[in-house]
């Protein structure tokens, strides 16, 4: 088995090669991780520094910051980017490209060179979608509504379409890749049911990836055809239903929530496990759950649609359906919940990324569930207690998720460790933040404060005020962890492979790992999560 | 993976039958059927589809998972047709006035 | 890899990151299948808006669909279908090690995809003189037809066309794999590349047989 007294390799990934080609041809999963890593975070803070301009604006309910064209560009752009550039991308491309071969015990994915070809187009997507922005930007909202963004809008709708269309196939070719590496590289003895929950996370974030995105890369084709060439699928005065680009659309797009949330839900139930020092609760369930999200959420996009003009009793239906979906996601906050019963909690700071994702999430997932109720959605779309509902999923659920796993499994990637102090307070900050930017705006909304309105009544001030205010704290908390993380490659605490003392084939290599991942293959003979087994072999 | 080697004449014989089907399908449209000439024509196309699947890409001697993959993308073209016409063909009901 | 493959001299043709050449072929197999899928759900939008729009519009797809030629659209389901089956025999050939027959059956299925999209080309060329291309230039003879007309002509040159694009596309493939089964690389104990081209044109010929009756036949010739 790999060695544990080494505290750092003379040979690993990163220093297997060096130069810009050793990196921007590189066929190893744990580099091209590395390129995704950079990329994602680019756009992660080109995106926030549109949502700082937001709130900016929103601090004062006259519309004085910028003009409302400006500021329906701000927020489709914000949209545009956190969704398609970051989120989607974030876990599955950098920590799943990094851990799916380790966790399962192979040298790397099945076609490394297509991993390699995904990140090209991703930058290829992404470059296109810069370019519509610096040359106007778009004003149509991420969700590119018709008529407005086929017939009228006078904005970049195109490239911008282009960019997501070509950026949706490196979710296609990564989400195959990981389906074909779990399906049959295996390491010997590495049943399904021993592989780490973040294992099956993935491999259902795959299933939707190949499912879905095909769907919203023909509509946005569709949307840019009719653009240039005026076909009429969506424009009434030719014949053609403005709705059925939403059913569309909303196919694709409500899996997507489910390809943000599924890989950090992965992550918790790997930090929760570390984190207690115990398998996770109901190991089954929560496998079954991920697969049961991932099903269930194609059977529910209606809900988005319950005032476009769909029919009542389409509406009842996908209403009966979005109740369902909440379930297993339930049963996987019940199951961490009863993890930590008895366990050894440990405050470290994955954890408290862990139990934040568990806490808003859970806020999130139940406001999701007054949004299924027909008569409620009703009263509250497109208000604020929309937007603060998905928030709390995507920011307060995924973005702890990806800083919690990126905070646990720093060590493995970089060899080091980070300042615990301030990653603490980091976290500290970042909750804070969060939660004063986005709980006001659930208030907001029932209220009656419009979503994508660059200006409202003097009444909403005070909570935008503290909207506000959270969101210039929230920018803060998550502009430190850039700051020690980045410190940390040069002046951190070389990390050894296994500082957390957790159970799982990455931390059974070294720190950073060899290229080929292992010395010799494992064999894999103990279940997922063994914290009871003997301390040989398998926990370092 | 097929290491099963058909002999030759199943794919001369899923050849014939698919031209035959295709004859079928054309002369079919010749003749008023009502709603019934949509139907022939997919099912026609369907079973058409299917043998191709079967034999010509082996899906009939293939391991369970090509079948649950093959299965698994009927289905949700599938849903997102139901759920879809499910609206439009609701649309002018008035059940509930 | 196991401790004993390690010491193994290498296998020509085996991926660094695969155990056997059997990992390797299940695997690519299993990869193809998959993005299989994803073409199926990519068509498959466009078969959404085709099926809403006939529904609406039954009359209007009819007419319009009778200006298409039968003849021609029949002769190329048969050119597709013989080209499938050309493909098939290509496999069958790798399978039993036949270099030039796998080459022979792989050219054909070549020159059969040749002829459809000449054929196709002739099509397009009369939708054209016909001014059923939308657009500006666009007409109808039926008028009270011609607004919902124009939506079948958009899915026609749309769907057609991205059948075509994939054709081409399955050129490419076939030609990649002249090369590889020229130079040797294809033999009875490794014929993978040639089943999963042989899966991809078939997959376009399942296209084609669907898009055939939706677009000449379903508006019924009597």
């Amino acid at each position: 088995m790999a060695s544990s007294t080494v505290l750092i390799p003379p040979r690993h990934y990163l220093n297997d090669g060096y130069g810009i080609a050793s990196w921007l041809l590189t066929r190893d999963h744990k580099r091209i991780a590395l390129l995704y890593l950079a990329t994602v975070t680019l756009f992660f803070f080109v995106g926030g520094a549109m949502a700082v301009m937001i709130r900016l604006d929103l601090a004062t309910p006259a519309g004085d910051l910028v003009t409302d064209e400006t500021y329906n560009k701000l927020f489709t752009m914000h949209g545009v980017l956190m969704v398609f550039f970051f989120l989607i991308p974030a876990i599955p491309a950098v920590l799943g490209n990094f851990l799916v071969p380790i966790m399962i015990g192979a040298k790397d994915l099945a076609f490394p060179k297509l991993n390699l070809f995904s990140w090209y187009i991703y930058v290829a997507g992404g470059l296109f979608t810069l370019y519509a922005l610096v040359t106007g930007g778009v004003d149509t909202g991420w969700t590119f509504y018709t008529p407005f963004s086929t017939v009228s809008s006078t904005t970049n709708v195109i490239p911008t379409a282009l960019g997501i269309f070509i950026t949706g196939f490196s979710s296609i070719l990564t989400g195959l890749n990981f389906i074909v590496t779990i399906h049959r590289m295996r390491a010997p003895g590495l049943t399904w049911f021993r592989m780490p929950l973040f294992l099956w996370s993935t491999y259902a974030t795959s299933l939707i990836n190949v499912l879905g995105t095909p769907v919203i890369a023909i509509t946005l084709l569709l949307v840019a055809a009719e653009r240039v060439f005026h076909f009429g699928f969506f424009d009434p005065r030719l014949g053609g239903d403005p709705v059925l680009f939403q059913h569309l659309f909303w196919f694709y797009s409500h899996p997507a929530v489910y390809i943000m949330v599924l890989p950090a839900m992965g992550v918790v139930s790997e930090l929760v496990a570390a984190g207690c020092r115990k398998p996770v609760f109901g190991y089954p369930f929560v496998a079954f759950a991920s697969l049961a999200i991932a099903v269930l959420g194609f059977l529910v996009w209606g809900h988005h649609m319950f005032v476009a003009g769909e029919s009542v009793y389409s509406a009842l239906i996908f209403s009966m359906l979005s109740f369902l979906v909440a379930i297993p996601s339930a049963v996987k906050v019940f199951n961490w919940t009863a993890t930590m019963y008895k366990g050894a909690v440990s405050w470290e700071t994955p954890m408290l990324y862990a139990y934040g994702f568990i806490g808003l999430f859970t806020i999130g997932g139940l406001t999701g569930l007054f949004l299924a109720a027909v008569g409620l959605d009703v009263h509250v779309t497109d208000t604020y207690f929309i937007v603060a509902h998905f928030h709390y999923i995507m920011v307060g659920g995924t973005i702890m998720g990806y800083l919690g796993g990126l905070h646990y499994w720093w060590p493995k990637i970089s060899g080091r460790l980070y300042n615990e102090g301030l990653a603490k307070l980091s976290a500290g900050i970042i909750f804070i933040g969060f939660n004063l930017t986005f709980f006001p705006q659930f208030v907001l909304g029932y209220m009656g404060m419009p979503r994508r309105y660059h200006a409202y009544p003097p009444d909403f001030q005070v909570l935008n005020v503290l909207s506000s205010a959270g969101a210039s704290i929230l920018g803060v908390g998550y502009l430190i962890p850039m700051v020690y993380l980045m410190w940390s490659l040069r002046y951190g605490r070389l990390a050894g492979s296994n500082p957390w003392g957790a159970v799982g084939l990455e931390w059974t290599t070294t720190s950073p790992p060899p290229t080929e991942n292992f010395t010799e293959t494992p064999v894999v003979t103990w279940e997922a999560y063994d914290y009871h087994a003997p301390a040989e072999g398998h926990v370092a | 993976m097929a290491a099963h080697i058909l002999p030759k004449r199943v794919y001369y014989t899923i050849f014939a039958i698919l031209m035959f089907c295709t004859y079928l399908t054309v002369q079919i449209a010749f003749f008023d059927l009502g709603r019934l000439n949509a139907i022939a024509a997919l099912a026609i196309a369907a079973f058409k589809a299917t043998i191709v699947i079967l034999f010509f890409m082996h899906v009939k001697y293939s391991t369970r998972l090509t079948w649950a993959v093959v299965l698994g993308s009927i289905f949700w073209f599938g849903i997102l047709v139901a759920l879809t016409m499910g609206d439009y063909l609701t649309r002018p009901w008035r059940m509930f006035g | 890899m196991s401790p004993e493959a390690a010491h193994h001299p290498p296998v020509q043709g085996l991926a660094h990151q695969f155990d056997s050449l059997e990992q390797q072929t299940e695997a690519t197999t299993l990869g193809m299948w998959v993005f299989l899928v994803t073409e199926v759900l990519f068509f498959g939008g466009l078969f959404m808006v085709y099926t809403v729009y006939r529904t609406w519009y039954p009359d209007a797809f009819a007419a319009a669909s009778h200006t298409l030629d039968i003849t021609l659209g029949t002769i190329n389901t048969a050119v597709l279908i013989t080209s499938s089956l050309t493909m098939a025999l290509a496999v069958h050939s790798a399978q039993l090690g036949q270099r030039k027959l796998i080459m022979i059956f792989l050219l054909a299925t070549m020159a059969l995809g040749g002829v459809f999209l000449g054929i196709k080309g002739v099509e397009y060329y009369s939708k054209f003189v016909e001014h059923h291309v939308p657009g500006p230039s666009f007409h109808f003879e039926e008028p009270q037809f011609a607004a919902h007309a124009q939506i079948f002509f958009s899915l026609y040159f749309l769907m057609t066309g991205l059948h075509a694009l994939h054709m081409i596309i399955g050129f490419g493939i076939m030609l990649f794999m002249l090369g590889w089964t020229w130079k040797g690389g294809i033999t009875a104990d490794y014929y993978g590349p040639i089943e999963i081209a042989g899966l991809y044109w078939h997959f376009v010929d399942i296209v084609w047989i669907f898009l055939f009756p939706l677009l000449y036949l379903l508006g019924g010739r009597y």
